[in-house]
């Protein structure tokens, strides 16, 4: 019979609060490895010992481990786990295990855990998915989406058509109270974007047109481009950032909270009490913010002609001649569209929010997402139908 | 806890608190709605500043402890909340490994056999790769005594602990509040309304209340439920409603 004792080294500050020795000692049956613990074994002590203690077990493969505990002051459930491994190792190896002198009352915690219903090693990871079974997931996930976005569509149009039909039944309170915080509380900020789109738009275009003193027609690109198009698409992006994210934080959190559940349970249906006030206040503030934001961006534009020496009276003439009513009502038509579009992407993502913390962000994000790139949609088959009608 | 005076912006909640919890004990506060329970573990926990007073946890201030000292004094803690408060991105396992993985330097194997023990002492064996949002509020409570516990602390604080659990469950989990402080001299301060457990654990509660701003009475639950003076603390204890004018 063969001996060998070895005191693991431990780092100085440890070895004052914890020890530990091993002795291997071969039997007839296999090697047999004695540990001797003694002090307090917590969390950063536990740490210490973790590794030396698991690699005597694998370096020696014992049949039997004897646990000297009768030194130890302190234990909590790092120390516990460590006795716990050294018993679930052994149980699957078909080893024993003795802890001789361990205090009652840390034995009791050790009895709590059952070895066989812990597997060893690390807990499970996720496994890494394939190409096939993600693209098979998103197209699913897409799928999914369109149908809801559908039938979330179709749910709409037939609240509104009810609160046509009953104006009465409209919450009106709500709906002026969200105008007011879609509508006049974005006036700033669309001045400011507006504003410095026409100003920089102008200053870029009279670079060039110099060149063949055609500036005066600044005037004409610019109320051309801001009527028909810039004013609608830049209001309906700020909205989508401002206005439809906010749509669906509200109703993602009133879903996480439970109260979409509460109305319904009550018999009042959140599309018209929610959805409807919302829609009805975009699909009014859109074109009276476009106006706005049309105005402005000419405004902007006409600093650059009036620093360059044009009258107003010719930069306004020049405006006139250029826009017709149908370019205004084309940009009109258009914004009217992103309103409702805005406010039903917003409120549809709110009302799909999951549950949890992150839910809300994620509804959030995906109402500006969604929103954009529909708006940019929208845009384009607003030109093809208008190309082809001659307007 | 001395003298602590504790409110919100010009409201005081709690006026000339003291007390004191002794090591191992299992400390309950009880009170009617809205008389400061939660505020009190809030100030105890180091969350809310007091307004006067002094939260000593073993001699160091609670409340004036900063950086270091206080982060040593919040690693003696562990505090599960009303509604669980588990990290929603991350899974069970993850949500207890996160105080051991940032706080000690134990092997990745280590970390995870600890947590997962915690989880079986809770009796959420096998929820390991579950999201806290696929649990039920009952499980999310015992995941978040779960995390509370990872690091062994000295004082474990629960907000209403078992409220919204089932008779079994939440005797279960007065078996495990006493077989851990019996056993590790954990000391717990409970605030709970939940008479059964009260009796099965408390070894000492104060009872708080809103028109007094503070203690109306203190002692061994059911010394207090059949020995006090206190009209409505014995009102309290033996579930009675108070007599309305319509009744």
């Amino acid at each position: 019979m063969s001996a060998e004792k070895a005191a693991t080294g431990l780092k100085k500050a440890e070895a004052e609060r914890v020890g530990l020795t091993t002795a291997v000692q071969s039997g007839p049956d296999g090697a047999v490895l004695t540990l001797t613990l003694s002090g307090r074994l917590d969390a950063s002590s536990t740490a210490s010992l973790w590794r030396p203690t698991i690699s005597a077990l694998e370096k020696t493969r014992p049949v039997l481990i004897k646990v000297e505990a009768s030194a130890v002051t302190y234990c909590d459930g790092a120390g516990i786990s460590l006795l716990f491994d050294l018993l679930r190792r052994q149980k699957k190896i078909g080893g024993r295990l003795e802890i001789i002198g361990l205090a009652e009352e840390f034995q009791r915690l050790l009895d709590l855990f059952d070895p066989t219903e812990f597997e060893t090693g690390a807990a499970k990871r996720a496994q890494p998915s394939n190409v096939m079974a993600e693209t098979g997931r998103t197209v699913y996930l897409v799928w999914r989406d369109a149908v809801q976005f559908i039938a979330f569509v179709g749910e709409l149009s037939i609240a509104l058509a009810q609160a046509a039909r009953h104006p009465g039944k409209i919450r009106w309170s709500d709906t002026l109270w969200v105008c007011e915080r879609t509508g006049v509380n974005a006036l700033p900020i669309i001045a400011l974007i507006s504003f410095l789109v026409g100003l920089i738009m102008a200053f870029q275009a009279a670079i060039p047109m110099r060149l063949f003193g055609a500036e005066i027609y600044v005037a004409n690109l610019i109320a051309l481009s801001m009527i028909r198009e810039l004013g609608p698409l830049m209001t309906a992006i700020v909205l989508a950032g401002r206005s439809g994210s906010a749509f669906a934080a509200e109703l993602g959190t009133m879903k996480v909270n439970e109260e979409i559940d509460a109305l319904t349970t009550m018999g009042l249906d959140p599309m018209g009490f929610l959805v409807v006030p919302r829609v009805i206040a975009a699909l009014t503030m859109t074109p009276l913010l476009t106006v706005f934001a049309d105005l402005v961006g000419v405004l902007g534009g006409s600093i650059v002609l009036l620093s360059l020496g044009y009258p107003m009276i010719t930069y306004v003439n020049q405006v006139l001649v250029s826009v017709t009513y149908i370019d205004l009502l084309g940009g009109l038509a258009k914004s009217f569209v992103f309103g409702i579009m805005i406010a039903g992407v917003g409120c549809l993502r709110g009302l799909q929010a999951q549950i949890g913390a992150s839910a809300v962000g994620e509804s959030t994000t995906r109402s500006v997402v969604t929103g954009i790139i529909l708006i940019v949609l929208i845009d384009g088959a607003f030109s093809v139908v208008y190309f082809y009608i001659g307007i | 806890m001395e003298n602590l005076t504790a409110g919100y912006e010009g409201a005081t909640v709690l006026e000339n608190l003291s007390f004191d919890v002794h090591r191992g004990e299992i400390f309950v506060i009880l009170g009617g709605s809205g008389c400061g329970k939660s505020t009190l573990l809030k100030h105890m926990i180091g969350l809310y500043k007091p307004l006067s007073g002094r939260i000593l946890l073993g001699g160091q201030d609670m409340s004036e402890a900063e950086g270091q000292e206080r982060l040593n004094l919040l690693s003696r803690i562990g505090v599960m909340y009303q509604s669980g408060a588990l990290f929603g991105s991350m899974t069970l396992l993850e949500n207890v490994r996160l105080p051991l993985h940032e706080f000690t330097k134990l092997p990745a194997e280590a970390m995870d056999l600890i947590a997962q023990m915690k989880l079986t002492l809770v009796g959420l064996h096998g929820f390991e790769d579950h999201m806290p949002a696929e649990l039920s509020g009952g499980m999310r409570k015992r995941a978040a005594i779960a995390r509370a516990m990872a690091l062994d602390p000295e004082i474990l604080f629960m907000d209403e602990l078992s409220a919204g659990l089932d008779p079994v469950t939440s005797a279960e989990l007065d078996q495990l509040v006493l077989s851990l402080a019996r056993n590790l001299r954990i000391t717990f301060v409970i605030v709970t309304h939940e008479l059964p457990s009260i009796y099965a654990i408390a070894d000492r509660a104060i009872m708080l209340d809103k028109r007094a701003k503070g203690i109306v009475a203190e002692g061994r639950p059911q010394d207090l439920r059949d020995h006090s003076d206190n009209p409505w603390v014995r009102q309290f204890f033996h579930r009675e409603a108070t007599e309305s004018p319509a009744a």
